[in-house]
């Protein structure tokens, strides 16, 4: 497979200027680059589903030129795209054959045909997925499975994964690898997204760098260091990925005693000073985000109680939490942390339109120089303020989520996975933000399963598994074998008592 | 999965509510559990019932038809003045079947190659419609028909009123499309995510036009049997009866945001109102507070219905 000279244009964006980009069979080619860089464009375009404004694809020696997904699923190109995409409530099963039904010879779908045969695809993965369940109540490792069983299915020889290990946790990751080396053995051709440099060494024969929609350097990945490739993606050299954390923490800002929700989250106890930043690791799944949302006032609780600089508060619903300095900032940004039809602006000015009102009509100038100042330091690429949100990179997106409560100053900020799907450089930059409200006195909660970000960040790392916190680890003083093994459920201790006789002190 | 009470108004809220409803009745009211009124509240859920099974299929895909009032009355008007202009039963019926079919297509392709709402759309065309049945009938209802005809709306097969057997055929068609074949996968699947629908390679569009279709299908069909039943065609016929159907299938627990239901569900929604209506006939209600009666009752069933959610 071969692409040459691709270029493409939005309103107001060149996102790809003249690209080559080439496959070969038995490959695993990855592609990298910053936020906005023009990745999921190129691959979006070798899928039929954006036309190349110039340029040319070459499958097996013959040009073609894709009128839509259809001719090229037909030619053997699947694509896994950045952002899920099954239908919540059809099953496993149809949302792999969606498409590609079997059907009997009266023109029904023949069911039993179909569940045998997503049995077999799932085989591998050797897991306990049942293909009838509903996709809607698997979670997101599942259905990132269903999706790459998807592409399996297609009998693809050319596979496009953008991001795929986004929503993974490290077996999950390794799992995922193990099939990609084997898909490599069959001889298919795989691009490879990501921004986890590490991985990409990992798995990947050749790496393409794009920066700025203009491909930068292609190379056999055994000729680049992960330095190189950085400094090719973000035109310098990057300093310290992690800044370093190291003040003294203040007065005591949140304290939660005995937080329990049947089924979800049991005992759950801890405090945050001001000024520390508390990690929460654990594995997808292992109830850190309803956690939180129970704190927020987003989920009711069964039993628990929440002390504010010291005291006792209700928070009975978000607006509570919001009023009372608490920021929560969700995992998924497409259905909780973004209103994608509308724009930057009114995405980002969420948050602060309270404060921004005089006689009840919202004061723009200001808004606008306050989201003006965020898209500034958090590098958000956009053409303007008012370009709507679902047209920009992944990326970007995610920066605007952080930019919505960046721009208003909270004592307690909760970040539920902050730095999904951002390049290198804009999470040392975001990091640095992170920073910078701990130092003027805010604490922060970091729920994150980038295990390197948590150790490296926390001043204080939780570990939560099945919903209770099993250990707590102070900053520097374990692993990353031992948290995993914590994370694993493989280390009880019964630290819950221990914090509870430190909260009497 | 443990039988708690919970889990079961969770499966089965609607099914509940139709059941106390329908217990209350026949406490309140002798005449509710006879043969008699039994038949003759599905028989008049039928109507509506039917076109809310086509409703069914619109709302699935995240849709809304508010025509079918209207197009009920313009298929009930020609149909009549055909009868009366001498045509044969049947057709008349192709003729009424195909008025549906192209007001629908009208519909289906206003939205998916017009790129309108589809409340736009079908809003304008639930005026047009109604307007064409004005000018055909110059304001004046038509009757008086052929004993064949009046079988549609009247007759029945081994005692059970053909209008019954319509809408119970109907639903099982409607149910076999549903969960047996692409059509009805397509319908739940546009429903849920249509951008992934067309990433698959499939024709989204035309998927969603036939919904319309089938909504405009169903509009005749009641159309018939209301026709036949009245021995007549007014013009303002269906006024109003969007309102009841999209009840209908609301209350049966499917999602007005799409890819969420089941025809089930519409068909006991549209029993629950059928129930509703009768009863407070029997119960000698007074017209003006019968639709605050049934104004609560259509929001406690949902409301009923939401403890699925959380
Ligand atoms: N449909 C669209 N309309 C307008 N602009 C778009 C559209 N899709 C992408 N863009 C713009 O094109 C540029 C490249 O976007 P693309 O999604 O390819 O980035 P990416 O490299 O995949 O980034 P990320 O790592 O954040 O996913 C961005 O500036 C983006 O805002
Ligand atoms: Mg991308």
């Amino acid at each position: 497979m071969r692409m040459t000279g691709i270029s493409k244009s939005f309103p107001g964006v060149t996102a790809l200027k003249r690209v080559d980009f080439e496959l070969s069979y038995g490959e695993v080619h990855a592609l990298v680059g910053e936020n906005g860089a023009g990745k999921s464009t190129l691959m979006k375009i070798l899928a039929g589903v954006y036309r190349a404004d110039e340029g040319e694809i070459w499958l097996k020696n013959q040009r073609v030129v894709p009128k839509s997904p259809k001719t090229m699923i037909d030619a053997g190109v699947s694509v896994i795209y950045q952002e899920l995409t099954l239908i919540p409530y059809l099953s496993v099963a149809e949302n792999i054959f969606l498409g590609r039904e079997p059907l009997r010879s009266n023109g029904l779908i023949d069911w039993s045909a179909m569940w045998l045969e997503v049995e077999k695809l799932l085989a591998p993965f050797n897991l306990f997925l049942n293909p009838r369940s509903v996709v809607h109540s698997i979670g997101p490792a599942f259905q990132q499975v269903v999706e790459i069983a998807k592409a399996l299915s297609l009998k693809a020889d050319i596979i496009v994964m953008d991001e795929p290990t986004a929503p993974l946790t490290g077996s999950e990751v390794a799992r995922l690898f193990e099939i990609i080396r084997k898909l490599k053995a069959d001889g298919v051709a795989i691009a490879y997204i990501s921004h986890r440099l590490e991985e990409i060494h990992e798995v990947a024969d050749r790496v393409t760098v794009l920066r700025d929609g203009e491909r930068m350097v292609t190379a056999a990945l055994s000729d680049l260091t992960v330095d190189e490739i950085v400094s090719h993606m973000v035109g310098r050299k990057l300093t310290e990925q992690y800044p370093t954390v190291e003040f003294p923490a203040g007065d005591e800002l949140i304290r939660v005693e005995g937080l329990t929700k049947k089924g979800t989250c049991k005992d759950v106890s801890f405090s945050v000073r001001s000024g520390e930043i508390l990690g929460f690791a654990g594995l997808v799944g292992a109830g850190r985000t309803e956690i939180m949302q129970l704190i927020y006032g987003y989920r009711r609780k069964d039993a628990g109680r929440i002390f504010l600089r010291g005291r006792e508060v209700q928070l009975r619903n978000t607006r509570d939490a919001v009023r009372c300095g608490i920021a929560l900032i969700p995992e998924e940004r497409k259905k909780q942390g973004l209103v994608l039809g509308l724009s930057v602006i009114d995405n980002s000015a969420l948050s602060i339109l309270d404060l921004n009102t005089s006689f009840g009509f919202i004061k723009w100038p200001a808004i606008a120089r306050i989201v003006g100042e965020m898209v500034r330091s958090l590098e958000i690429r956009t053409p303007s303020l008012y370009q709507k949100v679902k047209n920009l990179s992944g990326g970007n997106q995610q920066k605007i989520v952080l930019s919505k409560w960046f721009a208003r100053n909270c004592d307690v900020y909760i970040f539920d996975e902050p730095t999904r799907g951002i390049d290198v450089g804009a999470k040392a930059e975001i990091y640095k933000l992170l920073l910078s409200r701990a130092r003027n006195g805010a604490a922060i909660i970091l729920v994150s399963s980038d295990l390197p970000e948590v150790m490296n960040m926390a001043t204080r790392i939780l570990v939560v598994f099945g919903g209770q916190i099993v250990k707590e680890f102070r900053r520097g003083e374990a692993t990353e074998e031992q948290v995993i093994s914590c994370a694993l459920g493989l280390e009880r201790q019964s630290t819950v008592e221990a914090l509870a006789a430190g909260a009497h002190k | 999965m443990k039988l708690n009470l919970q889990s079961i108004i969770r499966s089965y809220g609607i099914v509940i509510a139709f059941v106390m409803i329908c217990a209350v009745m026949a406490v309140l009211s002798p005449v509710f559990l006879t043969v008699t009124n039994v038949l003759n509240v599905i028989r008049q859920s039928s109507i509506f019932g039917i076109m809310a099974i086509g409703m069914t299929f619109v709302i699935l895909t995240g849709g809304i038809d508010l025509s079918v009032g209207s197009i009920l009355a313009v298929v009930g008007a020609v149909s009549a003045g055909m009868l009366k202009g001498g045509m044969e039963l049947l057709p008349v019926v192709s003729l009424a079947l195909a008025i549906g079919v192209s007001c629908g297509l009208a519909n289906g392709v206003l939205i998916t190659v017009g790129r309108i709402a589809p409340f736009v759309v079908t809003l304008g065309m639930m005026s047009i419609a109604r307007s064409l049945t004005l000018i055909y009938t110059t304001g004046y209802p038509i009757s008086g028909f052929a004993g064949t005809f009046r079988f549609i709306g009247g007759g029945d097969i081994l005692g059970v009123p053909f209008p019954i057997v319509l809408f119970l055929l109907t639903a099982s068609i409607a149910w076999v499309i549903l969960t047996q074949t692409r059509m009805g996968r397509y319908t739940y699947a546009i429903g849920g995510n249509e951008e992934t629908v067309k990433l698959s390679g499939i024709n989204a569009d035309f998927y969603k036009t036939t919904v319309y279709v089938i909504s405009g299908i169903t509009a005749a069909i009641s159309a018939l049997i209301l026709t036949s039943r009245l021995n007549s065609a007014e013009p303002m016929a269906g006024q109003g009866y969007e309102l009841d159907v999209i009840a209908a299938v609301v209350i049966g627990g499917t999602s007005l945001n799409g890819g969420r239901g089941s025809v089930w569900g519409t068909l006991v929604g549209a029993l629950l109102i059928g129930v509703i209506n009768n009863g407070m006939n029997l119960l000698g209600i007074p017209p003006y507070f019968q639709l605050l009666v049934k104004g609560f009752i259509i929001i406690g069933a949902v409301l009923l219905d939401r403890l699925r959610e959380d």
